[in-house]
């Protein structure tokens, strides 16, 4: 009776977690890996170059990098390093204090952006740029409407457009929704390519949010293996004392 | 004269535990409190939640003093002190999430330690004051959640505690006032967080521990009750003892030792495998600092306070006033205080009540559950109807107690306890 009550309770709470997230667009399943070393490597040098002008990793030292990346510290020095010659140092961007009359908004430190919002998130974003006049820049993006970031990518990746699909509400009316985007002008990149150019960035974004994260997971497979070792022992001792108990 | 105590006790006199023994009952107490205290052999599953939540508390304790070490309480720095603790203090990381996922493990706990008192009728007479302490510690121990999960200074963590502390402003004549001592601002800020911190790692730890002591020198002056709910000072043998009890030490510290490791497997599993546990434990939003002027897209509370947040909610104001919805919530606790008078069947255990027991105990654990997955959602759609529903269920359960335990039917209960693990 109580282990079916467990049960149900743990179905209902299982059922309500699934529920709990929702977007407005499907996000595109990113398919990181922070076991991929040089997947990580390749995304430090992408954003590096590509990212880190406007954005900060104000919480990570280049150092740091270097070490869990196996980047050594002369290449470190030569190519990644454009805002410190102090490998201590953290990740400051070059933008000046005025960027925010620039963009409307002071663009985002990104040390945390993967676990605040996820990789899919990141991986969707890069992707998600589309042509749209009306904007500042020219670009409007699928996943954060209203962006007011411009499309840096775009050399790579070339421009979409939005797709947009009529739709009839439950009233009648009818109404273009944006369901999507389709390519337009092609960029240096081939498409496969492109995304992982991207790839590579959320997964070393990934990386930048929990530094520690790939070593967490490989030392609790041994913590696990310690317990469940000590758990036999404890029950064979527990079995041992209790014989004597009627 | 004066030497007569020093050359009587000559037995003992040699040892260091004899000499502390003349001037402090350390052998005394490990006697009377652990290896003679006299525990029925019959505990099952449920009765680990009590040395857990001792576990618990003793790692909440030391990872919170480690964290106190690098954690700076001021709205500049909090934030960034907690970076600095996951990213630069040796092992800050692990410290860190051992705090984070043991709030969480706590409430885990204490909620299966309480539903275990439900099944076993615990909290009956002669154990009422076991359980009143008990309440109180739960009392306290949500205030120190709450108050611990201001600290890291997240958006969730700000726009949570804008929530819970306006709560009281809508208390008659006092509110505006009260939410401002509360506060120590005219919002949340600075000084908020410098008097939570206080709180946290200094007042509330400190009443937790004497309640603590509190609870279990109730526990062991009237003694354990077990899944029958009997009585085993009935049957004693030629020492005194009880037949169907067997002394704490060795027996049962060995026996907590599997659980505290089936325990540690699973709370290690969420520290090294899941720490954020899907955004439940950890959540998202507040990966990113408070910011005044940007309420993230749903505020909800961490999971363990969303039963009583749905039932906040899930009342409407009434008269211009919003106060209703406050006074429910804090009933939701405050009845827990009476249940020992409220319950009055003449059997302790489930194992010898009725079906009616049985089918509201059940409907109530349901209702919690529902209610908590409410207060976790935004409130449209289905939600707050669930959530009104099951706040009556939740009432319905000990208001009408009174009535449906006298109703229920009874089995008949053994003299003597039915076997052990």
């Amino acid at each position: 009776m109580i282990k079916s009550w467990v049960l149900a309770a743990i179905a209902l709470l299982a059922a309500g977690h699934a529920l709990a997230e929702e977007g407005d667009m499907a996000l595109l399943p990113a398919g990181t890996d922070i076991k991929n070393m040089e997947s990580l490597q390749r995304g430090a040098r992408n954003f590096m170059n590509y990212c880190s002008g406007c954005h900060s990793l104000k919480y990570v030292r280049y150092n740091r990098l270097a070490a869990d990346l196996k980047i050594p510290e002369s290449e470190l020095a030569a190519n990644l390093m454009f805002t410190s010659d102090k490998a201590v140092d953290t990740i400051n961007s070059a933008m000046p204090k005025d960027a925010e009359a620039w963009f409307g908004k002071q663009p985002p430190d990104l040390s945390l952006m993967a676990r605040e919002r996820g990789t899919d998130y990141l991986y969707s974003f890069l992707k998600g740029f589309y042509e749209d006049k009306t904007r500042p820049w020219g670009v409007n993006n699928l996943y954060l409407p209203s962006a007011a970031m411009p499309h840096v990518l775009q050399t790579l990746q070339g421009l979409q457009k939005a797709v947009f699909k009529n739709e009839v509400d439950a009233g009648g009316s009818a109404r273009m929704v944006l369901v999507g985007v389709d390519a337009m002008t092609p960029g240096a990149m081939k498409p496969e390519e492109y995304d992982q150019f991207v790839r590579d960035i959320a997964n070393f974004l990934d990386y930048v949010g929990e530094p520690i994260k790939e070593k967490r997971q490989s030392m609790g497979v041994f913590v696990t293996l310690f317990l469940l070792v000590f758990f036999v022992f404890a029950y064979l001792l527990k079995k041992e004392y209790w014989k004597d108990v009627h | 004269m004066a030497a007569a105590p020093e050359s009587a006790d000559s037995s003992t006199g040699g040892s260091l535990i004899g000499w502390i023994d003349q001037r402090f009952p350390l052998s005394k107490l490990w006697k009377e409190q652990v290896s003679e205290y006299y525990v029925p052999k019959n505990f099952n599953f449920w009765y680990y939640f009590g040395v857990l939540s001792l576990l618990v508390l003793a790692n909440q304790l030391i990872t919170g003093i480690f964290l106190t070490m690098n954690y700076k309480p001021s709205s500049a720095e909090a934030f960034s002190s907690v970076e600095y603790i996951m990213r630069d203090v040796e092992w800050g990381w692990l410290i860190r999430y051992m705090h984070s996922t043991g709030a969480s493990a706590f409430f885990i706990v204490i909620y299966l330690h309480m539903f275990r008192a439900l099944l076993y009728g615990s909290h009956r007479k002669p154990r009422e004051l076991i359980w009143i302490f008990g309440c109180l510690i739960f009392l306290l121990l949500m205030a120190e959640g709450f108050m611990g999960y201001v600290l890291p200074w997240g958006n969730m963590s700000y726009w949570g505690a804008q929530v819970i502390v306006s709560l009281f402003g809508s208390l008659p004549y006092i509110g505006g006032t009260l939410v401002e001592w509360i506060r120590g601002d005219y919002y949340i800020a600075d000084a908020t967080l410098n008097r939570f911190f206080a709180l946290h790692v200094a007042a509330l730890p400190l009443a937790l521990v004497f309640l603590v002591i509190a609870h279990l020198m109730a526990l062991h002056e009237v003694g354990s009750n077990n899944p029958d709910g009997v009585n085993i000072k009935k049957y004693k043998d030629a020492q005194g003892h009880p037949l169907d009890g067997i002394p704490f030490h060795p027996y049962y510290t060995v026996k907590d030792m599997v659980g505290v490791a089936g325990f540690l497997l699973l709370f290690c599993g969420v520290i090294f495998f899941a720490p954020t546990f899907g955004g439940l434990f950890l959540e998202s939003p507040n990966f990113e600092p408070a910011n005044a002027l940007q309420t993230p897209p749903h505020i909800a509370p961490v999971w363990y306070f969303t039963p009583f947040y749905a039932m906040l909610r899930a009342v409407p104001s009434l008269f211009g006033t919003q106060v209703w919805g406050v006074l429910v919530m804090g009933g939701a606790i405050v009845v827990l205080f009476f249940l020992p008078w409220l319950d009055r069947s003449p059997v302790l255990s489930i194992r010898y009540r009725g079906p009616i027991y049985k089918v509201m105990l059940a409907i109530f654990v349901l209702s919690f559950i529902a209610l908590g997955v409410c207060g976790l959602k935004p409130p449209s759609g289905i939600y707050p109807t669930l959530a009104r529903v099951c706040t009556v269920l939740y009432f319905a359960f000990f208001l009408l107690m009174p009535w449906y335990t006298k109703l229920d039917s009874v089995k008949p209960v053994p003299e003597r306890v039915t076997g052990h693990d």
